[in-house]
């Protein structure tokens, strides 16, 4: 059976790839996922607006009480390993990168252009087999246009994709009005995969207290129906990877997101509730569904659902809207 | 060879020779000599190498007593080894310092001339400390500025492996080891070729090694002794011409001579002085002038002290020399002079006596410098002067008006300035908070970067360790600045807070035409009629020119918080002109630069960004030709202030203390309490404003409040008639006093800001949850208010302590504190503590309490918090050392028993004529609530009524004693540096006698005072001073050693997490008629985090089960029941939750990612065990522990 696919450039034993998550956020973490069988693993985030708030604090709670008193000079030692909070993250990645077999892939949230293409040349230059742009903004400005975040999010892209050697990926929230269009834009700006999609804080207000709060709770299943669509759109009308993320729980969401035309499939939820070992049972499972159906490799169910074997997707969609329509409301509020 | 000139402090320049030159370091934290210390931890830590190209090994010890135990092992087994220390703890050297000398081992102490501890302790520069060791037998090395502090540490070394005698290598502590100046750095290459590789080899060949088995530290009886105590005497006698070639075989590779002694003057003079350290370049520089002035003057330094060579001493000095004056920067009481003086007339006289000299030169002796008091060109002609009188003063003094036995000598001229005009001296008053400091030492760099500027820094800090404030002195000329005292004038003065116009006399130091700076917070043109009226007139008489920037709202715009440094040091360098503009602000970005760089670009951003915009928001004000200001300066104290507090505290805290005169003083250092309440400091920008319809009264902010400014009292309603408008009064919430009112008095002048009583508040408003029932507000629009109703506030009575629950801490904000606005850090973790212990047993209180932060913001002049209440009765405090505080806090308890029993014994014995009934009911008082200790206290006066005036030995050494009779509670307080460190062995014996004292361990986890060294309560995986790379081990279960002991109360608690729990424990501890150990999470600015959290960041240190709460007492078992309970919930968060919010943990994820995740999960599994461990304890039963042989009854 062969399972290989090919991702960002990269070829991959099989298409299951560990996600950005607590995780991978360490050597170790990132060796298990390795020994569980990950295909690729993409490092934690490295959250420039994170790292700014760290290095802010780590510069004034450092200074705290300095070269006030006659007794001490300073209450910190002066780290020189110290390397604006973002030498840990690098470490770790350069030595992941060196000891891991299969590709790590770093991921970065940047918040200023600086940041964007600073840290991803730093992530390049410790080993990075390919960078994910993890794009998290939410626009609340009403001055800023759809058009302008569309702009912004290409613009990352492009100066990060010129900055790097490296695959650039980027993944989107599935906020957009005209994805194919931003899909392609980002592809001639240099993005070589997509990863569709990121998911958002969930906030809530706690009754008791008044208290906004806010929670990101692991994905299900249930939230598969989103990415599987716009991966079905995508697939073979964009010239890029696809990538396949959220509600992936078992092989069955695997072999979905294979079949509409993802080239790797992330996962993060799964692995944290089940623990790395996971990734095993889905891999065999997709193993075994593909030998029970007759398939001899991943290749050949890719796309097979795609959206490129329907005509009229378009009207398909709106279609199965309604049909959804019809089958939840009284027939006679849409006769 | 390229010699690189760059800027230094003293304990750089000499640590950096030290750690070339090593292979050992024993170190421990002791100021002013701890930065050595630290430098050689960070350099080996950074993997920097010696000269042989190995990392030298840093070994922290528990004390300089350990220090220097460990020097002597490794010299010993052949390492060349040093150690770094002051004061105290070169005290603790001086048996192993005998030993070391009489194996003949070389080696470099390397010390920062200190005071050492007498009526008063004191941080600051003199030879007390390196005097004390004349007779160690190493010989004495003495650095008169930074450059010879660099320079002179390789001669020693260079020396000490030729003649094997070791050597004190010494320099003056803050004036020479803080000062920074512009030093040639000697390349490592260099240093290299000074070092006899041979002789380090014959080194190694005597150390002990089985392989030729010796026996050293042999005992010796009569017989032998004394022979063999004179066998070394050849080695002492080679020691000058070995000392004199090393400085030939260094000078001639670095191209600086030193002799011996070095004489400097006019080659004939007349009169000389005679000095060791940095006063000589003082005494040489004002020799110049007076030679230039006419006059025939000299000076000489000592630079080898011991051994003493009487020969060269008399050569070097010119032979008309026929007045001396020497000198000494210590004192020995009773003597006939100091050691200097000593042995500079025994020099001579035995010169005399053998007929070397014809006649015996005019000799005097004085004191100079003592705790760095200033020694200035003024008083250097001084002494000069006094050697023209026929009869100069013997035993005089210089520096200070002795109206008590007159030794002083009166400066004719204190304004005598010497300093050349093209010397640039710029002085600024900051915030400790303002980065004032580390601009200014950034300036020095700067400037004097350029080949042809030289450039001098030194600093003088307050004594509070909040809202602070900072003096630097800054020096910038064309010649080598050889100017070792506080500048006198200056043509350039920045004051970098408004409010200092107000409290200090800024612009005295303003020379005419000066640049004055000020950072205001009114534009060019309102800025005059906001200055006080003398400031105003000292600016139109001394035609100085005035700019104004608001820097703090500049940084404050750019997020820099309170930091103006950068804005400020970039106007300073546009007015001061010292370097063209352009070329000022590219240095100032590139050293911002280098100072951020690691730290994060967002701050080098906000940096530039304030750099960028200080010039254009500098503006010049004009000056009126006249000053009618309507301001004035404030009063520093009240007029109702005691007497000791207007003329003795107000001046000191005016920075007037140098003009006190002796007769000013205790002669025994016992100072007067409650000092603090007259400072009203002003320095939070945001107070507490209480919001009485929200309060739920239940007193956790005023339990939580480190600084005691948050109050609470209840009173009749009646008592409200006469309230100023402002006062705000709220029914009491408890049941059963329906007319009762209850306050919550905020002392918005007392309070620095630090908000921790806001986020300990539970109570919110229902309809808006950010508010709560105490606010930050701002200061300024309070603060009348404020004022007002605090003045009525102190007319309410306090709470009858009778009637007050103290086991909740609702009732216990009732009770007044007696340790009150100290000078803790905002936000401190210790002092909740200490207030509440003030509270609780403070009228029967006596502390003893070691050095560390708490004897500092407890016992640092000018004000002191400790206080007594209304009656006149309150804690009673002394601090003794560092090393011995248990042991001096168990003398208390002694002494309180032997005369308590005198006292019962003397009451029986004089029962008929007090009264057998009033004696008995003394002898049987409980002592246990507040009733009975009120009623004590009744009968011990009705006691002392009956025996005033008898003539009756009997009564009257009852009424000496009678005190006694109330029952007196000891503690014993300090840090963990103390208990778990340098006085572990003495604490563990104290725990051990089962004697009646109550310890309090403030534990910060570091060495705090001194800088956030690491000590054994330090965790595994914290950030610390000689733990840079992380500590590798956990830290010490102090609590359960003692729990072993079985008869200890324990306690750990943490307020913030359960205030309850540390109330009850602290209760239980001062019940407990044994001995009693607290431990007290107390977070600190060393933790690297937001003190306005600590209380819950406390919490989470419960919470992870790092700091589990719990009481051992003993008293359990006599009931059959379980004496150890535990009083905190199983962890119920990671341990990282708790970590990662602090730098100290933080930072290393960063600097070691692996050992970081490493050392978090063996501290996760080792707290989980510590816990099983204390669960098993919690539950057992009772039987299940041991009854002492002693049994102690609660």
């Amino acid at each position: 059976m062969n399972l290989a696919t090919r991702y960002l450039g990269l070829q991959l034993a099989h298409p299951i790839v560990a996600a950005a998550s607590p995780l991978t956020a360490t050597l170790d973490g990132m060796r298990r996922l390795e020994d569980a069988g990950a295909a690729a693993v993409v490092m934690a985030s490295l959250y420039e607006e994170q790292i700014r708030a760290e290095d802010t604090a780590y510069a004034l709670y450092t200074e705290q009480g300095s070269n006030s008193q006659a007794e001490a000079a300073s209450y910190f030692p002066d780290l020189v390993d110290y390397n604006n909070g973002v030498s840990g993250h690098l470490e770790t990645l350069q030595r992941a990168s060196a000891a891991l077999d299969i590709p790590v892939i770093a991921s970065l949230n940047g918040t200023t252009a600086e940041g964007w293409v600073g840290h991803a040349r730093e992530l390049a230059q410790a080993g990075a087999a390919a960078i994910e742009l993890n794009v998290y903004s939410v626009p609340v400005d009403p001055a800023v246009s759809g058009a302008e975040v569309e702009r912004q999010t290409i613009e990352i892209v492009r100066q990060v994709a010129a900055t790097v050697q490296i695959p650039v990926a980027i993944k989107l929230a599935p906020y957009f009005s005209s994805m194919p269009h931003l899909a392609a834009e980002l592809v001639q700006a240099g993005a070589a995969g997509l990863v569709l999609f990121n998911r958002y804080y969930a906030p809530d207000i706690d009754l008791t207290t008044l208290r906004v709060t806010r929670s990101l709770p692991l994905s299900t299943a249930a939230e598969l129906p989103l990415s599987l669509v716009w991966i079905a759109l995508l697939s073979r009308r964009v010239a890029c990877s696809l990538a396949a993320s959220r509600g992936v729980e078992t092989d069955v969401e695997v072999i979905k997101y294979l079949l509409v035309g993802a080239d790797v499939v992330t996962t993060a939820s799964a692995l944290l509730r089940h623990g790395p070992e996971h990734l095993s049972t889905m891999r065999e499972g997709l193993e075994r569904w593909l030998g029970e159906n007759g398939f001899d490799s991943v290749s050949a169910i890719r796309g097979l659902k795609d959206a490129t074997h329907v005509e009229h997707v378009d009207a398909l969609l709106r279609a199965q809207y309604v049909a959804a329509l019809t089958d939840y409301l009284p027939g006679k509020l849409v006769s | 060879m390229s010699v690189k000139s760059v800027v230094m402090d003293g304990n750089t320049a000499a640590a950096h020779i030290a750690y070339r030159v090593n292979e050992v370091c024993a170190i421990f934290p002791i100021t002013p000599s701890s930065t050595m210390a630290e430098l050689a931890d960070a350099w080996a830590a950074q993997g920097l190498k010696n000269i042989w190209g190995q990392v030298p090994v840093i070994q922290q010890m528990q004390s300089e007593g350990g220090a220097a135990g460990a020097v002597h092992g490794a010299l010993q087994s052949g390492a060349l080894t040093t150690t770094f220390t002051a004061s105290q703890g070169f005290l603790l050297m001086l048996p192993n310092m005998y030993k070391i000398a009489g194996e003949l081992t070389p080696c470099v102490f390397h010390v920062t001339a200190r005071a050492i501890a007498t009526q008063a302790l004191s941080i600051f520069g003199d030879h007390s400390d390196v005097m004390s060791a004349r007779m160690v037998g190493f010989a004495m090395l003495a650095a008169t500025s930074v450059q010879e502090a660099h320079d002179l540490a390789l001669v020693a070394q260079v020396a000490t492996l030729e003649a094997r005698v070791p050597v004190l290598f010494f320099f003056d502590g803050f004036r020479t080891s803080h000062e920074e100046n512009k030093i040639d750095l000697i390349p490592d290459e260099q240093i290299r070729a000074a070092i006899d590789d041979d002789l380090v080899r014959a080194h190694r060949a005597r150390a002990l090694t089985p392989e030729r088995p010796v026996i050293r530290g042999t005992a010796h009886n009569p017989d032998t002794f004394f022979q063999a105590r004179e066998s070394a005497n050849p080695f002492y006698a080679r020691v000058p011409d070995i000392v004199q070639k090393a400085m030939d075989r260094v000078g001639g590779l670095i191209g600086r001579s030193y002799r011996l002694f070095r004489y400097s003057g006019h080659p004939e003079a007349e009169r000389a002085v005679i000095v060791i350290g940095s006063a000589f370049e003082v005494l040489d520089e004002t020799a110049a002038w007076l030679n230039g002035h006419g006059e025939k003057v000299g000076v000489l330094h000592v630079t080898l002290y011991r051994p003493w060579d009487a020969e060269r001493f008399r050569a070097a000095l010119p032979p008309t020399v026929s007045r001396i004056a020497v000198l000494d920067r210590t004192k020995e009481p009773g003597g006939p002079g100091e050691p200097l003086y000593l042995d500079v007339v025994t020099a001579f006289a035995e010169a005399l006596g053998a007929g070397r000299i014809s006649a015996m030169p005019t000799i005097v002796g004085g004191r100079y410098g003592l705790s760095s008091k200033d020694f200035d060109p003024a008083m250097a002609r001084t002494v000069f002067d006094e050697l023209k009188k026929p009869e100069p003063k013997r035993g005089f003094t210089i520096g200070i008006t002795d109206d008590v036995s007159h030794t002083s000598l009166t400066v004719a001229e204190p304004s005598f300035d010497i300093e050349p005009p093209d010397v640039v001296r710029a002085l600024f008053f900051g915030l400790g908070a303002d980065g004032t400091v580390g601009a200014n030492k950034n300036s020095t760099i700067i400037l004097a970067a350029d080949p042809g500027r030289h450039a001098q820094g030194y600093f003088v800090y307050d004594s509070k360790k909040s809202g602070s404030y900072t003096i630097s002195h800054l020096r910038f000329g064309p010649r080598r600045i050889r100017a070792p005292y506080l500048l006198k004038s200056a043509n350039f003065i920045g004051i970098h807070k408004f409010d200092f116009l107000f409290k200090l006399d800024t612009l005295a130091a303003a020379s005419p035409g000066a640049t004055v700076l000020i950072n205001s917070p009114y534009g060019p043109d309102e800025v005059w009629n906001e200055i006080p009226r003398d400031v105003q007139q000292q600016i139109v008489d001394r035609k100085l020119a005035l700019h104004v920037i608001d820097a703090s709202g500049v940084a404050s715009g750019l997020g820099l918080g309170s930091r103006v440094n950068t804005i400020l040091q970039t106007c300073f360098f546009a007015l001061s002109g010292v370097m063209p503009r352009d070329k000022a602000i590219e240095a100032i970005k590139r050293a911002t630069e280098k100072t951020y760089a690691r730290k994060g670009k967002a701050i080098v951003e906000k940096n530039f960004a304030a750099i960028d915009s200080a010039l254009a928001n500098l503006h010049q004000v004009r000056i009126p030709a006249k000053a009618a200001g309507q301001k004035m300066r404030l009063t520093l104290v009240p007029d109702t202030a005691p007497d000791f507090v207007r003329h003795v505290t107000a001046p000191i805290l005016a920075l007037r203390g140098d003009t006190l005169p002796v007769s000013a003083f205790p002669v025994d250092g016992t100072f007067p309490t409650g000092t603090a309440r007259y400072e009203k400091r002003n320095i939070a920008d945001e107070v507490p404003v209480w919001e009485s319809d929200l309060c739920i009264q239940c007193g956790q902010c005023a339990i939580v409040c480190p600084h005691s400014v948050i109050r609470a009292k209840y009173y009749d309603e009646s008592r409200l008639a006469g309230a100023p408008e402002s006062f705000k009064a709220a029914p009491i919430n408890a049941r059963g006093y329906p007319d009762s009112r209850f306050t919550l008095q905020v002392y918005v002048e007392d309070c620095t800001g630090c908000g921790v009583c806001v986020e300990n508040c539970p109570a919110h408003s229902p309809a808006d949850f950010a508010i709560k029932a105490i606010n930050m507000k701002d200061r300024l629009e309070h603060l009348e208010a404020g004022r007002e109703s605090i003045g009525f506030f102190e007319t309410l009575p306090w709470a009858d302590r009778t009637r007050v629950n103290f086991a909740n801490v609702r009732g216990v904000q009732f009770l007044e504190p007696l340790f009150e606005f100290s000078g803790a850090c905002a936000g401190c973790g210790e002092t909740p503590y200490l207030k509440l212990l003030s509270q609780l047993f403070g009228d029967r209180l006596q502390i003893a309490n070691a050095t560390g932060c708490s004897s500092i913001y407890g016992a640092n002049l000018p004000t002191t918090p400790w206080a007594a209440n209304a009656a006149g009765h309150g804690p009673a405090w002394a601090s003794s050392l560092f090393e011995d505080n248990a042991e001096f806090g168990l003398g208390y308890r002694l002494a309180i028993d032997s005369q308590t029993t005198q006292a019962r014994t003397l009451a029986q014995k004089l029962a008929p004529h007090i009264g057998e009934d009033l004696v008995t009911a003394i002898l049987q008082a409980p002592q246990v609530t507040e009733s009975d200790f009120r009623v004590q206290r009744e009968r011990v006066q009705a006691v002392k009524a009956k025996l005033a005036g008898s003539s009756d030995p009997d009564a009257a050494n009852l009424l000496a004693l009678a005190d006694f009779l109330m029952r007196r509670s000891v503690w014993i307080v300090g840090g963990d540096g103390w208990a778990y460190d340098i006085d572990s062995g003495g604490l563990d014996h104290v725990l051990a006698t089962g004697k009646n004292v109550n310890v309090l361990v403030l534990d910060t986890e570091v060495y705090s005072n001194t800088g956030g060294q690491a000590s054994k309560a330090t965790p595994l995986g914290a950030t610390a001073k000689f733990a840079a790379a992380g500590k590798t081990i956990p830290r010490k279960d102090l609590a359960l050693m003692a729990v072993a002991y079985g008869r200890v109360y324990v306690a750990q608690i943490a307020m913030g997490a359960n205030n309850e729990q540390a109330l009850v424990a602290m209760r239980e501890a001062e019940a407990y008629s044994g001995t009693s150990l607290i431990l007290a999470y107390s977070q600190c600015i060393a933790h690297g985090t937001d003190l306005r959290h600590g209380m819950k960041q406390a919490a989470r240190a419960v919470a992870s089960g790092y700091w589990p709460l719990f009481r051992f007492d003993p008293t359990m078992r006599r009931r059959g029941m379980n004496p150890f309970r535990l009083d905190s919930p199983r962890p119920r968060i990671p341990l990282e939750e708790y970590r990662y919010n602090e730098v100290r943990f933080k930072s290393l994820t960063q600097t070691h990612p692996d050992a970081a995740k490493r050392m978090l999960e063996e501290a996760q599994r080792g707290l989980e065990e510590r816990y099983q461990v204390y669960e098993d304890l919690a539950s057992r039963d009772g039987s299940r522990f041991e009854l002492a042989s002693q049994d102690i009854s609660s």
